[in-house]
């Protein structure tokens, strides 16, 4: 029998796979289900502060069309419809989800004001999530230095509102990705969580228009999070999740090789429906048994960089390194 | 605590605390307190024993009067709010309530009945029809006296235990804002202490002392019975009397039954009562204190007649009096409260209490909120002063009929100097009047300053203009009219001004606030020269900021409110204009906080863009504009709608005399084509060489302005330079030219043709064959075009290919340019009937939206077609519809019988080929119904060589011999609840009549209340927790009658099944119903998305698309067709898009989880029925057994 209990930014979860942010986890049944299906823990879907105070103003042109214009239906709707009110759908969803599930319930945070970030992480942690992600969304535009600023900003602010653990969900583009995930340590985050996808607009020559749709990530697109998480394993206090390209049991075994702490997955789940979370984890301990590992523990970063090797050196090793591994698993991918 | 509100909310903020139980039915103008009602229960206030009170929505006023007694009589405090004809559904409960002597108040914002026409407007037509019923009449006559008399009425009931109606007037108190002092929840239980309330308990019914009440009595004891209750009406005028003291005692308000108030040694007087009494008292006051001796006596307690108080308080002077009723008795000596009057005075005459019997003339005013002012109190003074007053006189009109009006001064102006008038013009969508009420609401909760506001609307829901009229001042407003001679008047769209006599009301250097695209330097060149003229008359100081500009900036297009409130302070001095500013941007933010912080921000940002672009502008000495008001109907038009309809659209129909307008409520068709409304600066445009001429957009429509012909290219001879045509995209009609016409002066702007265009232009896809663009620049050579098309050739209806959409679109349309809202999801349906039936089209429409937009004047859109053929179209009433239409059909069969009686009598006159064909002519087909057509007007024809009594019989019926068409239309709240009786009748009588419903699944017209067709989950007024009862499926209790044809169809889903039903429904010989899917405003839509959303509905397998119909199981098929496929996309995806289910995810999630998840449910739940159901035998369903057929 495998233990695959793993710790997640303190939290003790029964197995290092945790569901990350998608419309899975838009609703308290959604939750139970990824929960029934054995994840280790769950991120709920992104609260976007934005998207809020737009539907706000949307619902509030909603509600007031048409009225005040004609005596008999001076208005359409009971006077506090479309009252704003702000997070609490998404409050109510991480009360009920961890009321659902024995499971950590994460909630993902993406901010738009300094009040908000701060604001509303509060409110969730009242609402009993077991953590916060927070997840820094926008195009890295302008001063390099401010964009790190501000992630910084934003993880202090939340940092001094909450005693629950905080991830931060990382963009890939950082001039230095290791000194950043430094800075962050140091400024106490419990987990960097590698790396965030954005949602790329695309063009269609067919109707000459932007389209705007969302991929579902492909296991290719794991190597970048895994070099860097092979980089930072020990070199960080935090928590080190890898995110984005989870497709089979062996994407699995090779984030914790390189030294993840979690590995979190949301296409192949959509791909597949929740229940493949326990394809997912039957794959990891049968290879746990045919490699006779007990425990994640034994194993967890293993293909990590050494903590006391040269860091710049070997980044640059590391680099040649995986390219050369990155081809090999390409080539075995399409041979698959 | 001083508060400014509507007097209905004065109202109900009483009665909602001294009552556990609210039966309500939704009508106007009492609608608000029920809401309000609601709103409070569900958010859990207390009444005044800490417990929540019940607010019930019943299926009609019937039924909520019949719940209401229910309560009562299990002990409750229970009240209801109504109005109209609700008031009228309730009166057989009314004498059993009064009747068992149970204390109660109902709350009645006094309204008009529907006699030749409905009226939504005030007057006493309905409480004095309930005069006789045994209740006792409260009559307030202000906004604080609604609040006031709420709480004595219900005093007095409980001592006396007679139960009250309190009214007050419709609109003109119920809509009215004004300040007033809230009574506290001590003085409260003061007057309704809780002995009395127990008191109440223990007489109700209980199986723990048992006794029956509500026995049948027999001519022995019956009488007698009646009689036993003379004591306790007795007992009413001291009850009332007694309760206004202790209520004087508490707030220094004090009040009588009969209220005198005037010179005490006067021999003139008015009696009054409601809300003119406000104006005849201080018209009063006005004129003695210019010398007159003049009184008034205010009547506050109607029933039981205070005969004692009216005689006692009318000083022995008086030798003249005038009673004014705001009611019509047709017939009768007198009103009621003449002959009332009258009665007392004769009495007390009689008993040697007064000496003089005095003259008393009765007259009629402010039928319908007709205007009451004080130059027609003194109207009334001076006939009572003449040699012969006159009774029966009318005042407000010129009833130049009977000669019954009275001559008055209009300008007489007796206002208080300090009290500020102000005037705003705006259109509905703009916000103006949520920001007047704001500045009510800001200027009342100053101690040193009294508010007041008023707000007129028109009669449509597109593009309608608003006008309010506000007063603020130090001294309390008592001006139960409306504003003239204002100081201020803001008109808040530039177009306004083309259309309303905007500154006819401005008094003489008054200040006018224009929204305006023009800067200050060209602002006056854009004005027209009468325009212009009246500002250089009454010297007007003009200022201007182009408000829609700074709106759009800031991200709040079209809703200028914000800007020009603020202006108006601003140019107004009211207030300092800091703490001017101040008190804005603290109300914006307490008012829009609901709405979340990016509108507030929004809001604020528009107050301080608003400061900067106010600009003063300079007006030159003399008129410069050469260009004149469009007139308002062509010189073309007909006599009556020159001499009427325009009068009325342009705002003058209060001087239409009496002898214009039609005495039995009858009124030509096709008016609206005459009102040319301009309502959307942005248009639909055609693009001739996109098109593939399908005929979509002109389907969809819902204003009926896009049209199509083909026709011979040789007609294209003359055409405009502009004229859009391209050849006929049609196989063996190689000369034939296509047009689409919009009617850009009726187009609304709504985009529903732009999202039901099936291409787009290849190099930009955001491009349509139709598509939006803006109106100014091609009015003028678009209203040419329009010309140019209606001449060219009518297309012949025997050449249209009914079957399909492109083709049912040349059909004209014979219902066009409602002032139905913008992408209305209703009117395409009535459109496509009036094209596909309408010159044989018989309509009864039960009340409700499509009675509005459909009969409401000046001008209505039935149409009719080049030969003067078009739909007949009759409203009754909301909760009679079906029976109204049945009757339609009943005429109509018994004149066809008659009608083939004759004609076979007459064999051998008429020519028996003629006869026979005529009596044998199937007509179910658009060509045979044209042969049949022919063969009546031969036969009319010949019945004038004819003669005698049986000709001229079968003369009168012969045209009923082209088949008629018969459509019951109305809206889910006729046919889901109050006329669901009559529909269930009417649908199991066997006859053929056609059913249309126009389910928008909530009460749209009188403003989104729940009906049984609301769905499960979603949101509406009485269901502000979601709706916890799925939406009642008509359609199965249709089906199981087996003789009704069914169908459920969606336009926007899939416009062939639609056109399919409608023409198989009208087909069947028997009844009919369609459940037509219609998106609305109530939704919480953009209504551009009214078709997807459509769409959706049946996509997910929320609205199956569904036929029934009995001839095919009399073929031995299967009769229930699911026409629409499998569910292909999530409810989720149809719910998402509408704020009714979406809000309530805000509000509670988990409620809203947990019913979407219930209604998923019941969304495969229903497939699988209905899948079952298509798969069936033909002997799994009811057969049609009436006789005759298989």
């Amino acid at each position: 029998m495998t233990d695959l209990s793993s710790l997640y930014m303190g939290l003790c979860l029964r197995n290092p796979l945790v569901a990350s942010a998608s419309p899975l986890s838009r609703t308290a049944d959604g939750v139970r289900r990824l929960a029934d299906a054995g994840v280790g823990a769950v991120v709920l879907y992104s609260l976007f502060e934005e998207q809020i105070r737009e539907e706000a103003a949307v619902d509030a042109m909603l509600v007031d069309a048409g009225t005040e214009s004609f005596a008999e239906s001076l208005s359409y709707f009971p006077s506090a419809t479309a009252e704003d009110s702000g997070p609490r759908k998404y409050l109510s969803l991480v009360e009920r989800a961890a009321a659902a599930v024995t499971i950590p319930v994460i909630a993902s945070l993406n901010g738009a004001s300094p009040g908000g970030w701060v604001d509303y992480a509060r409110k969730v942690e009242e609402s009993g999530a077991a953590a916060i992600e927070l997840n820094i969304y926008f195009l890295p535009e302008g001063n390099g230095r401010d964009v790190e600023q501000r992630h910084l900003e934003v993880l202090a602010a939340v940092r001094e509102a909450v005693d629950i653990p905080i991830a931060l969900k990382l963009s890939p583009y950082f001039s230095s990705t290791s000194e950043m995930a430094r800075c962050l340590d140091e400024a106490g985050v419990d987990a960097l969580v590698l790396f965030n996808r954005f949602p790329l607009p695309d063009i269609d020559p067919e109707t000459v228009a932007v389209v705007h749709r969302v991929d579902l990530s492909s296991p290719a697109e794991g190597r970048l999070a895994r070099m860097w998480i092979a980089l930072l394993h020990r070199k960080v206090k935090a928590s080190l999740a890898a995110t984005t390209g989870v497709e089979t049991p062996e994407d699995v075994v090779r984030y914790l090789l390189a030294g993840a702490d979690v590995v979190m997955t949301a296409s192949a789940l959509l791909r597949h429906g929740p229940e493949y979370a326990g394809v997912l984890l039957d794959g990891l301990s049968q290879w746990m048994e045919r490699k006779g590992f007990a425990t994640v523990r034994e194993f967890r970063g293993l293909l990590a960089v050494p903590p006391d090797a040269d860091g710049s050196l070997f980044e640059r090793e590391g680099y040649v390194a995986a390219l050369r591994v990155a081809n090999l698993s390409s080539l075995s991918y399409w041979a698959r | 605590m001083r508060a400014t509100v509507d007097g209905n909310e004065a109202a109900v903020s009483v009665a909602y605390r001294l009552n556990e139980v609210c039966c309500i039915f939704p009508i106007t103008p009492s609608s608000p307190m029920a809401e309000l009602a609601d709103e409070w229960s569900t958010a859990g206030r207390p009444n005044l024993w800490g417990d929540v009170p019940t607010v019930v929505e019943m299926q009609s006023e019937g039924g909520a009067a019949g719940a209401l007694h229910g309560a009562l009589q299990g002990g409750a405090l229970a009240t209801t709010f109504t109005a109209s004809q609700g008031l009228l559904l309730m009166i057989p409960n009314m004498y059993k309530i009064a009747g068992e002597l149970t204390p109660m108040v109902m709350h009645v914002a006094a309204r008009s009945l529907a006699a030749q026409a409905l009226s939504i407007f005030g007057d006493h037509s309905d409480v004095m029809a309930v005069r006789q019923t045994g209740f006792a009449l409260l009559s307030a006559a202000s906004v604080q006296e609604a609040h006031d008399f709420a709480l004595v009425a219900q005093a007095a009931s409980m001592r006396t235990r007679v139960p009250f109606v309190h009214f007050f007037d419709g609109f003109r108190t119920s809509h009215e804002l004004n300040t007033i002092e809230l009574l506290d929840d001590e003085v409260l239980g003061l007057l309704v202490p809780a002995d009395l309330v127990r008191a109440h308990r223990g007489r109700a019914l209980s199986p723990e002392r048992p006794f029956i009440r509500g026995t049948a009595q027999n001519p022995d004891v019956y009488f007698q019975a009646r009689e036993t209750v003379n004591p306790f009406y007795a007992a009413v005028p001291a009850a009332v009397e007694e309760a206004m003291a202790i209520l004087e005692r508490h707030s220094g308000r004090g009040y009588h039954t009969v209220e005198y108030s005037g010179d005490p040694e006067a021999e003139s007087v008015v009696v009054v009562m409601g809300s003119g009494g406000e104006t005849v008292r201080e018209t009063v006051s006005y004129l003695n204190g210019r010398g007159r001796r003049l009184g008034v006596m205010q009547v506050r307690l109607y029933r039981p007649f205070p005969a004692q108080a009216l005689v006692a308080s009318m000083p022995g002077t008086v030798r003249r009096v005038a009673v004014l009723d705001r009611t019509k008795e047709p017939g009768s000596v007198g009103e009621p409260l003449f002959l009332d009057t009258v009665a007392a005075l004769v009495g007390s005459v009689a008993a040697g209490e007064r000496t003089v019997m005095p003259l008393v003339i009765g007259g009629r005013y402010g039928l319908s909120s007709k205007e009451f002012t004080p130059g027609m109190v003194a109207g009334v003074f001076d006939e009572l002063a003449g040699d012969r007053p006159r009774h029966g006189f009318t005042v407000g009109i010129n009833d130049d009929v009977s000669s019954t009006s009275l001559a008055y001064d209009a300008s007489l102006d007796i206002e208080p100097a300090e009290t500020v008038r102000a005037l705003f013009f705006g259109l509905g969508s703009d916000g103006t009047v949520g920001a007047n009420k704001n500045t009510i609401k800001i200027l009342g909760e100053l101690p040193e300053i009294h508010a007041q506001g008023y707000f007129v609307y028109d009669s449509t829901k597109s593009g309608s203009k608003t006008v309010s009229h506000l007063r603020f001042g130090p001294v309390p407003v008592k001006a139960p009219f409306l504003c003239h001679r204002a100081s201020f008047i803001g008109c808040h769209a530039f177009g306004l001004l083309d259309r309303a006599d905007v500154l006819g009301p401005a008094a003489e250097h008054a200040t006018l606030l224009l929204n305006c695209p023009s800067g200050p330097d060209k602002v006056w060149d854009s004005l027209s020269r009468p325009v212009q003229g009246q500002i250089l008359a009454k010297d007007i100081q003009l200022y201007v900021v182009d408000a829609s500009r700074i709106a759009r900036e800031v991200g709040l297009a079209g809703r200028v409110n914000t800007i020009l409130q603020t202006c108006f302070f601003a140019i107004s001095g009211i207030l300092p204009l800091d703490r001017a500013v101040e008190q804005i941007k603290a109300s914006l933010v307490k008012t829009y906080a609901r709405r979340g912080s990016a509108v507030v921000d929004r809001n604020l940002a528009a107050v301080g863009r608003a400061l900067a672009g106010l600009h003063r502008v300079d007006i030159p000495r003399i008129a410069t504009s050469d260009r004149e008001l469009r007139p308002v109907v062509p010189a073309g038009a007909p006599e009556f709608v020159r001499r009427v309809t325009a009068e009325m659209m342009a705002g003058r129909g209060d001087e239409l005399p009496v002898s214009l307008l039609p005495a039995d409520g009858t009124y030509p068709s096709g008016t609206a084509a005459y009102e040319k409304r301009n309502t959307s600066e942005l248009v639909a445009i055609w693009d001739a060489e996109l098109c593939i001429q399908c005929g979509n957009c002109s389907f969809v429509c819902p204003h009926s302005v896009i049209r199509s012909k083909f026709y011979d290219q040789s007609h294209l001879e003359g055409a405009p330079e502009h004229f859009g045509s391209a050849p006929l995209n049609a196989v063996g009609l190689p000369s034939s030219r296509y047009t689409l016409q919009v009617y850009v002066e009726d187009c609304t702007g709504c985009a529903l043709c732009v999202e039901a265009c099936p291409v787009s232009a290849p190099a930009d896809p955001s491009r349509k064959a139709i598509n939006l663009s803006p109106r100014e620049p091609i009015v003028a050579h678009e209203r040419s075009n329009i010309a140019f098309f209606e001449q060219l050739p009518v297309t012949d209806r025997t050449r249209v290919d009914f079957g399909t959409v492109r083709g049912s679109q040349f059909l004209r349309p014979l219902f066009e340019f409602s002032g139905a809202c913008a992408g209305c999801g209703e009117t395409p349906y009535l459109k496509l009937l009036s094209q596909l039936f309408g010159d044989r089209l018989m309509v009864a429409n039960a009340t409700g939206c499509s009675s509005i937009y459909g009969g409401n004047l000046p001008t209505t859109p039935w149409t009719t077609d080049s030969d003067g053929r078009g739909p007949a179209w009759s409203n009754s009433l909301f909760e009679d519809n079906a029976e109204f239409g049945l009757g339609f059909r009943l005429a109509t069969d018994q004149h066809v019988a008659l009608a083939h009686r004759r004609l076979s009598e007459l064999r051998d006159d008429v020519g028996p080929d003629l006869v026979d064909q005529i009596l044998e002519a199937r007509q179910d087909r658009e060509s045979a119904l044209s042969s049949q057509r022919l063969r009546v007007a031969e036969l009319q024809r010949r019945l004038e060589a004819l003669d005698g009594p049986a000709v001229a019989e079968l003369r009168s019926v012969a045209e009923l011999l082209v088949r008629r068409s018969i459509w019951l239309v109305g809206g889910d709240g006729w046919a889901y609840d109050i006329g669901a009786g009559g529909l269930d009748h009417v649908l199991a009588s066997g006859r053929d009549v056609n059913v249309l419903v126009l389910d928008t699944e909530v009460y749209s017209n009188t403003g989104g209340q729940m009906s049984k067709a609301t769905p499960l989950g979603a949101v509406a007024k009485f269901a502000a927790g979601g709706k916890t009862v799925p939406k009642k499926d008509l359609a199965l209790q249709a089906i199981a009658y087996g003789s009704v044809y069914v169908a459920r169809v969606a336009m926007g889903a899939d416009p062939q099944q639609t056109l399919r039903a409608l023409r198989e429904a009208e087909a069947y010989d028997g009844p009919s119903l369609v459940l037509a899917y219609s998106h609305c405003i109530a939704h919480g839509i953009d209504m551009r998305k009214g078709l997807e959303q459509q769409y959706r509905a049946v996509a997910s397998g929320y609205w199956p698309l569904v036929r029934y119909d009995p001839m095919r199981r009399a073929a031995g098929g299967n009769p229930f067709l699911l026409d629409s496929p499998r569910p292909r996309v999530s409810l989720a995806s149809y719910t998402d898009g509408e704020l009714r289910y979406r809000s309530l995810r805000s509000s509670d999630p988990e409620e809203a989880e947990r019913l979407h998840r219930l209604a998923e449910e019941a969304v495969s739940r229903q497939w699988d029925v209905y899948e079952e159901m298509a798969t069936r035998g033909a002997w799994h369903f009811a057969a049609d057994a009436r006789k005759g057929q298989r």
